[in-house]
C-alpha cells in the first residue's frame, strides 16, 4: 500500500477514537437537552468539577483550605490519607448527584416554562460560578489524575497493523478504553430509558412536559434524574480527558468540542452523538492531514464547525435530530 | 409626581412619535448627554477612563450591535469576537496602508469591512435556526481568528503575529497610540457610542426595524405578509456587524493599543457581549447600555471592594469575582428574565403613578 | 444599612486608590492565579514575593526602606493587565513584570510614555535587547532568540558540531509567545544545514493529536517545544505515547518546570528543557527562606510551590529587581527610589558569580552586565533534564552561549523597524 494511503488510514483511525472523546462530552449535553429543553453549557465545567473532586477525594485535599487558610491564618491542606480510587469515584457520583439537586432546587425549579435561551443563559451563569467554586474548594494547580486507565501507544495495534502492512498504526491505549466506555455507557443509558420505570418516566417527560405532569410524573425528580446522570457521564468524560492532560481551568474548554458533533448528530439524539463525534473526529484529522501542507496546521478549532455548519443547510436538524415541523 | 404626561400635549405626529415622549425623560437625556460631552472629560481621571468608562463606551457599542441581531432580529449569534477581530484587522490594514486617513474613517471603513464579512456569515441564517444557528455562528469565530492568526499579510509579517496601533490625531490631538490622552480616548468613543445609538434606535423603529422584529416574532408568518426574510436577516447581520466591527476597531485601535487575535477577540469576547445583551434586556437600545455597565463596572467593582478593601489575596477574589458573576446572572435570570431593561421599564411605570398608585 | 456600608467602603477605596508613600519601594506584581494558566503564573508570583517578604523580613527592606508588595490579578488577559496597569502606574510602580507576552506588547508603549521600567525576563519582546530603542524595556538575562539559539548549540554539541542533514521540528503555541523563535531557528537552519518543520497547537492545546501523528510521519531527529499551560504536559504525554525519544525533545523555559511533566508520570522519564538559572532548593538562601518567610508564616500562596522551578524564576526575577534597586540607590545616593532612578539601576546592573554566591545563590543564575546597547544581558542557559523516579530536574550542562552576534544583528533589524514605526530617535537614556 503506498505510504499516504496507510497514513490516512492511520490518522482516520486516530480520528475514530477522538472522535468517542468527543461524543463523551457532547453526550451530557443530549441527555440534558432530552429531557429538559435545556442546552446545557456548563456540560465542560461539570466534567471539569467532577475531575477536580475525584482527584480532590483521591489525594485527600481538604475542600476550600485556601479559603480557610485566608480567613483563619491556618495551614490547612491534606487530611493525610489518600481514599482508593474505588471509593473515590462513588464518592464523586453522591457529589454530582448533590450538585444536580441544588441545581434543580436553587435554579432549575425557579426557571419553569421560561424561553430556551433564558435557560441557556442561566447554565452559562452556573457554568461560572461553578468554575470559581471549582478553584476555591480544590485550587486551581494543575493535578495529576490517574484511575489506573493504562496510557500510551498500543503494542498489539502497532504489531498487527506492522504484519500487515509493515507500518505500526499508532493508537492510545487510553482511547481504546474510552471507546469501550463510552459503548458500555451507551448501552447502560438505553437500557436504563427503555426498561426502567425511571427511565420512561424520563422519555415521557422528553416527549411532553405537561402531558408527563398530568399522568402524575414529577418533574422537578425527573430534572435531579437527568442532571445527575448528566453529571456521571461529565465525571466519565472528566476522567478520561483528565488522564491525558492533567486536570485544571482548561479542561472545561472541551465544551467547546462537543457543540459542533452536537450539531452535527442533532442535540435529542444519544446515537446521534457517538455517530457525529466520530465523523467529526475523522473529518478533522483527516482534513489536517491532507491539507496542513497547503493551508497549514492547527485547524481542528474550526474546522468541526465548519463541516457541521456545510451539514447543516442541507439537513438543518442534524443528522438524527427530529424533523423540524413549523407552523403559523 | 414628577414623571407622567399629564399636561404634555402633543400637536403633532412627528412629536408624538418621538424617542423620549416624557418631557422629565427628554430633559433628563439631554441633561445625560451634556453632562458626558462637557463635564465629564473635566472630571475624568485616567483610572476611571482606562479601567471602567472606555471600555464601558466601546462595549456599549458591541451590544447595541449584538441587541440588534439576537433582540430585533431574534439571531442568535455567538461569533461577535469573530467579528470584532475584523474590525480590529481592518482597522489596522487601513491605518497602516494609509497613514494619512484620519482614524474616523479609518474606524468607519473598518465597520463596513465587518459589515460585508457578516452578511457572508449571516447567510446560513436563511436556513439554520435558534441553536444551531448559534453553533454555526462560532464557525465563524474560529475560522476568522485562525484566519487572522495564520495569514501573515493581516499582521504585516511581524514575527510575532501581534498588530498595534500607531499614533493618530484628530485636530492635532492623539486619540490612539500611548500618547493619546484619557480624555481623548474618552471623547472619540463616547462620539461613535452617540452615533450608535442615534443610528440603531432609529433603524429598529424605522420599517426595517419591524421586519427586523416581524422576522423575530414568527418568521413563517412574517414571509407570509410580506416581509423577505432574506433581506431582513441579512440587514441585521449588517447592521450588527457594522456596529460590532465598530467596537471592534475601537477596542483594537484606542483602548488595548496592541492585540493578538486569539487572545483578545477569543470566544470569551462572544460570550461576554451577549451576556451584556441578555442581563441588560433584549430588544432595548437602553438594555444594551445596561448590560455593559453592569459587566464592565461590576467586577472591577467587586475587585476594588475585595482586593483593595477587605484585602483578600487577589485569587480568591477573583474566583470570587466569577462565581458571584456567574450568581449574579442566574439570580437575574430568575428575578428579571427579561434583563434590567424590564426593570426599568417596571420602575417608570411605578414611577409615573406614584404617589396615586390607584 | 448593608448597602450603605458596602457602598461607604467603596466609596473610600475610590478615593485611597494610589496612596503615594514616599517611604517605601513599591513592587507591584501583575499575577495571575486563575484562568488557564494559572498552573504557570501561581508557582512564579509566590517565588516573586516570597523573596522580597524574605529581604524586607531579614533586611528590613532595601537599603532601610521596606518594600510595599502590590498584587494584582491579570488572568493573562490583556484588557485586565491594562486595568492593573493604570490601577498602579500613578502609585510609583518600581518595575513591572508581567509574565505575559501580550500584556507586555501592550505595556511597551505605555511604560515608555509614562516613564516606568518594565522587565521580562526571558519573555516579551525580543528585540528590547536594543535599549537605544526600548529605553524603559528591559529582558536580561536571556530570551527567545537566545533560548533557540541555546538549543541549537546544544544539539551542535551533541552531534560534534554538525547537524547537517538532521530534521528539527518545533511544536509552537500559536501565539505571539510561540512564534518568536521561528526566525532564529529557520535562520540557524540556514547556516547549520538542517532542516526546520515548523506545528502550530492552536491555545490551549489539550489536543494534539493531529500534530504528534503528523511527527511520526515526519520522524524529526528532535522535538523544540515553546508551549505554555496545558499545551506542555498535554504534548509531553502525546511524545511518550508515540514513543518518541524524550531525549530528544527539549522544551523552552516555560515548558520545563514540575507542573509540565508530573502529570505525565513515569512517561515523562528524560525530558529536557531550558533552564535560564538552577532549581532545588540546594541553595543556602532556602535556610533563610525557611526561617524568615516559611516558618514565619509570611509566605505568598499555599506554600507548596517553593523550590519548584517556576517558584525559583519568580524569585530569581525578584532578586534581579531589588539588586537594581540597589544599584539605583548606589548610583543616586538616595534610599527612596523613582521609577526613574530603578531604570538606571536596571540599565548599569552588574551581577557576578561572587554576588550570587553572596545573595546565597551561588551559580543559580548566569553572571551579565546590562549596557545600554545591551539590554539583553548574556543569554547563556542551562539544559536541565527530568528525572521521573526522583521527581526532580537535574541541570545536565553547565551555561551555555547563544550565538549573540546573529541575535543582536536581527534584534536591531527589528528595533529599528519598530523605531521607524513609532517615531522613535533611537539614543541612550544618559
Amino acid at each position: 500500500m503506498p505510504d499516504t494511503l496507510l497514513f490516512a488510514l492511520e490518522a482516520s483511525l486516530n480520528g475514530l477514537t477522538a472522535g468517542v472523546m468527543y461524543a463523551l462530552v457532547a453526550l451530557g449535553f443530549v441527555l440534558i437537552f432530552k429531557a429538559s429543553g435545556i442546552f446545557n453549557f456548563a456540560q465542560g465545567v461539570l466534567a471539569l468539577f467532577a475531575a477536580l473532586t475525584l482527584v480532590g477525594f483521591q489525594s485527600g485535599q481538604i475542600p476550600f483550605s485556601h479559603l480557610i487558610n485566608a480567613m483563619l491564618g491556618t495551614r490547612l491542606h491534606h487530611f493525610g490519607w489518600n481514599m482508593p480510587t474505588v471509593l473515590a469515584i462513588p464518592a464523586t457520583v453522591l457529589v454530582m448527584i448533590g450538585l444536580a439537586i441544588l441545581v434543580e432546587r436553587f435554579i432549575l425549579k425557579h426557571l419553569v416554562n421560561q424561553e430556551p435561551i433564558i435557560l441557556f443563559m442561566a447554565t452559562i451563569g452556573l457554568a461560572y460560578f461553578l468554575e470559581g467554586f471549582g478553584d476555591i474548594m480544590w485550587g486551581a494547580e494543575v493535578k495529576a489524575l490517574d484511575v489506573g486507565l493504562p496510557k500510551g501507544m498500543s503494542s498489539a495495534v502497532d504489531e498487527a497493523t506492522f504484519a500487515w502492512f509493515g507500518y505500526g498504526f499508532y493508537i492510545d491505549r487510553l482511547e481504546i478504553w474510552a471507546a469501550g466506555i463510552a459503548a458500555v455507557l451507551v448501552a447502560v443509558l438505553t437500557v436504563f430509558s427503555q426498561y426502567t420505570k425511571q427511565g420512561r418516566a424520563l422519555r415521557a417527560v422528553a416527549d411532553d412536559h405537561q402531558a408527563a405532569l398530568s399522568v402524575g410524573i414529577s418533574l422537578r425528580f425527573i430534572w435531579v434524574l437527568t442532571w445527575s446522570i448528566a453529571g456521571i457521564v461529565a465525571l466519565v468524560a472528566g476522567i478520561m480527558w483528565g488522564s491525558k492532560s492533567g486536570v485544571q481551568f482548561s479542561l472545561s474548554l472541551i465544551a467547546l468540542k462537543a457543540l459542533p458533533v452536537l450539531i452535527l448528530g442533532g442535540f435529542t439524539s444519544i446515537p446521534g452523538a457517538i455517530v457525529g463525534g466520530l465523523i467529526i473526529g475523522v473529518g478533522e484529522k483527516l482534513f489536517d492531514f491532507f491539507m496542513n501542507p497547503i493551508i497549514g496546521g492547527a485547524t481542528e478549532n474550526w474546522f468541526a464547525y465548519m463541516l457541521a455548519l456545510i451539514f447543516l443547510l442541507f439537513r438543518p436538524q442534524g443528522l438524527f435530530g427530529e424533523r423540524i415541523i413549523e407552523r403559523v | 409626581m414628577l414623571y407622567r404626561e399629564a399636561g404634555d400635549y402633543k400637536t403633532s405626529y412627528v412629536a408624538d412619535s418621538q424617542t423620549f415622549p416624557i418631557k422629565f425623560d427628554r430633559y433628563g437625556y439631554y441633561i445625560l448627554l451634556g453632562f458626558a460631552f462637557l463635564v465629564m472629560p473635566l472630571i475624568i481621571n485616567d483610572y476611571w477612563a482606562n479601567s471602567i468608562v472606555v471600555p464601558f463606551l466601546i462595549y456599549a457599542i458591541a451590544a447595541l450591535g449584538l441587541n440588534i441581531l439576537i433582540g430585533y432580529c431574534g439571531q442568535l449569534s455567538l461569533g461577535t469576537g469573530g467579528f470584532m477581530a475584523v474590525g480590529a484587522y481592518a482597522s489596522y490594514k487601513m491605518m497602516t496602508a494609509f497613514p494619512d486617513l484620519n482614524i474616523i474613517f479609518v474606524i468607519i471603513i473598518a465597520g463596513m469591512v465587518t459589515a460585508c464579512v457578516g452578511v457572508l456569515f449571516g447567510l446560513p441564517s436563511l436556513r439554520i435556526k435558534g441553536f444551531y444557528l448559534a453553533v454555526a455562528t462560532l464557525a465563524a469565530q474560529f475560522f476568522l481568528i485562525w484566519l487572522f492568526t495564520r495569514t501573515a499579510w493581516f499582521y504585516n509579517y511581524s514575527p510575532t503575529g501581534m498588530i498595534s496601533a500607531p499614533t493618530r490625531e484628530i485636530f492635532g490631538v492623539p486619540v490612539t497610540g500611548p500618547r493619546a490622552s484619557a480624555v481623548s480616548m474618552y471623547m472619540i468613543c463616547l462620539c461613535f457610542l452617540v452615533a450608535s445609538a442615534w443610528l440603531a434606535r432609529n433603524l429598529t423603529r424605522g420599517s426595517l426595524g419591524r421586519t427586523w422584529m416581524a422576522i423575530r416574532d414568527m418568521d413563517i408568518a412574517a414571509e407570509i405578509i410580506g416581509v423577505n426574510p432574506l433581506i431582513a436577516k441579512l440587514t441585521a447581520f449588517a447592521v450588527s456587524s457594522f456596529l460590532v466591527g465598530i467596537s471592534g476597531a475601537l477596542l483594537f485601535t484606542v483602548y488595548l493599543g496592541a492585540a493578538e487575535a486569539g487572545e483578545a477577540f477569543g470566544i470569551d469576547k462572544s460570550f461576554l457581549v451577549l451576556f451584556m445583551v441578555i442581563i441588560g434586556g433584549l430588544g432595548s437600545i437602553f438594555g444594551a447600555f445596561a448590560g455593559a455597565a453592569f459587566l464592565i463596572v461590576g467586577p472591577v467593582l467587586l475587585k476594588l471592594l475585595l482586593v483593595n478593601s477587605l484585602g483578600w489575596p487577589t485569587d480568591l477574589a477573583a474566583h470570587l469575582e466569577i462565581m458571584i458573576v456567574g450568581a449574579l446572572i442566574i439570580v437575574f435570570l430568575i428575578v428579571e428574565p427579561h434583563g434590567i431593561a424590564a426593570l426599568w421599564r417596571t420602575i417608570k411605570e411605578k414611577l409615573r403613578l406614584w404617589p396615586f398608585p390607584y | 444599612m448593608k448597602m450603605t456600608k458596602l457602598a461607604a467602603t467603596l466609596a473610600a477605596t475610590m478615593v485611597v486608590a494610589g496612596p503615594t508613600l514616599a517611604d517605601t519601594l513599591h513592587f507591584p506584581s501583575l499575577s495571575y492565579r486563575t484562568g488557564p494558566f494559572a498552573a504557570g503564573g501561581i508557582p512564579f508570583a509566590d517565588g516573586y514575593s516570597d523573596y522580597l517578604t524574605l529581604i524586607n523580613e531579614r533586611d528590613g527592606g532595601i537599603g532601610g526602606v521596606p518594600i510595599r508588595q502590590t498584587e494584582c490579578e491579570t488572568a493573562y488577559n490583556t484588557e485586565r493587565g491594562v486595568e492593573c496597569y493604570q490601577s498602579i502606574r500613578n502609585d510609583n510602580p518600581l518595575v513591572l513584570q508581567p509574565l505575559s507576552t501580550g500584556i507586555t506588547y501592550q505595556l511597551i508603549p505605555r511604560t515608555m510614555e509614562d516613564g516606568i521600567p518594565m522587565h521580562t525576563m526571558g519573555y516579551g519582546r525580543t528585540s528590547a535587547v536594543n535599549g537605544e530603542v526600548f529605553n524603559w524595556t528591559f529582558n536580561y538575562p536571556a530570551n527567545y532568540w537566545d533560548g533557540a539559539s541555546v538549543i541549537i548549540n546544544y544539539l551542535l554539541d551533541e552531534n560534534d558540531g554538525s547537524l547537517e542533514g538532521k530534521k528539527i521540528a518545533l511544536l509552537y503555541h500559536n501565539s505571539a509567545y510561540g512564534r518568536e523563535p521561528i526566525p532564529t531557528l529557520t535562520r540557524l537552519g540556514e547556516t547549520h544545514g538542517y532542516e526546520l518543520v515548523t506545528i502550530g497547537v492552536d491555545s490551549p492545546g489539550q489536543e494534539q493529536g493531529s500534530q504528534w501523528l503528523q511527527i511520526r510521519r515526519e520522524r524529526p531527529d528532535y522535538v523544540v517545544m515553546w508551549g505554555w499551560g496545558v499545551m506542555n504536559p498535554t504534548a509531553i504525554q502525546e511524545a511518550a505515547n508515540i514513543r518518541f525519544p524524550m531525549e530528544n525533545f527539549i522544551g523552552v523555559w516555560w515548558s520545563g518546570s514540575q507542573q509540565d511533566v508530573r502529570p505525565v508520570g513515569s512517561g515523562a522519564h528524560g525530558y529536557k528543557a531550558l533552564a535560564m538559572h538552577g532549581t532545588g532548593m540546594d541553595y543556602p538562601i532556602y535556610d533563610d527562606m525557611q526561617q524568615y518567610v516559611i516558618d514565619a508564616g509570611k509566605y505568598a500562596g499555599t506554600g507548596d510551590e517553593v523550590g519548584t522551578v517556576l517558584y525559583s524564576r519568580g524569585m530569581y526575577a525578584a532578586m534581579l529587581a531589588v539588586e537594581a534597586a540597589k544599584k539605583a540607590q548606589e548610583i543616586h545616593g538616595v534610599a527612596a527610589i523613582t521609577p526613574a532612578m530603578m531604570r538606571d539601576g536596571m540599565a548599569n546592573l552588574e551581577i557576578t558569580e561572587e554576588l550570587m554566591a553572596e545573595l546565597g545563590l551561588p551559580n543559580f543564575g548566569p553572571a551579565f552586565s546590562v549596557a545600554c546597547e545591551n539590554h539583553g544581558g548574556s543569554g547563556a542557559a542551562m539544559i536541565q533534564q527530568w528525572d521521573a523516579e526522583a521527581g526532580e530536574w537535574n541541570l545536565i550542562t553547565d551555561w551555555i552561549e547563544p550565538d549573540r552576534d546573529l541575535i543582536m544583528e536581527m534584534a536591531m533589524d527589528d528595533s529599528l523597524a519598530y523605531a521607524a514605526e513609532n517615531d522613535i530617535t533611537p539614543a541612550c537614556l544618559n
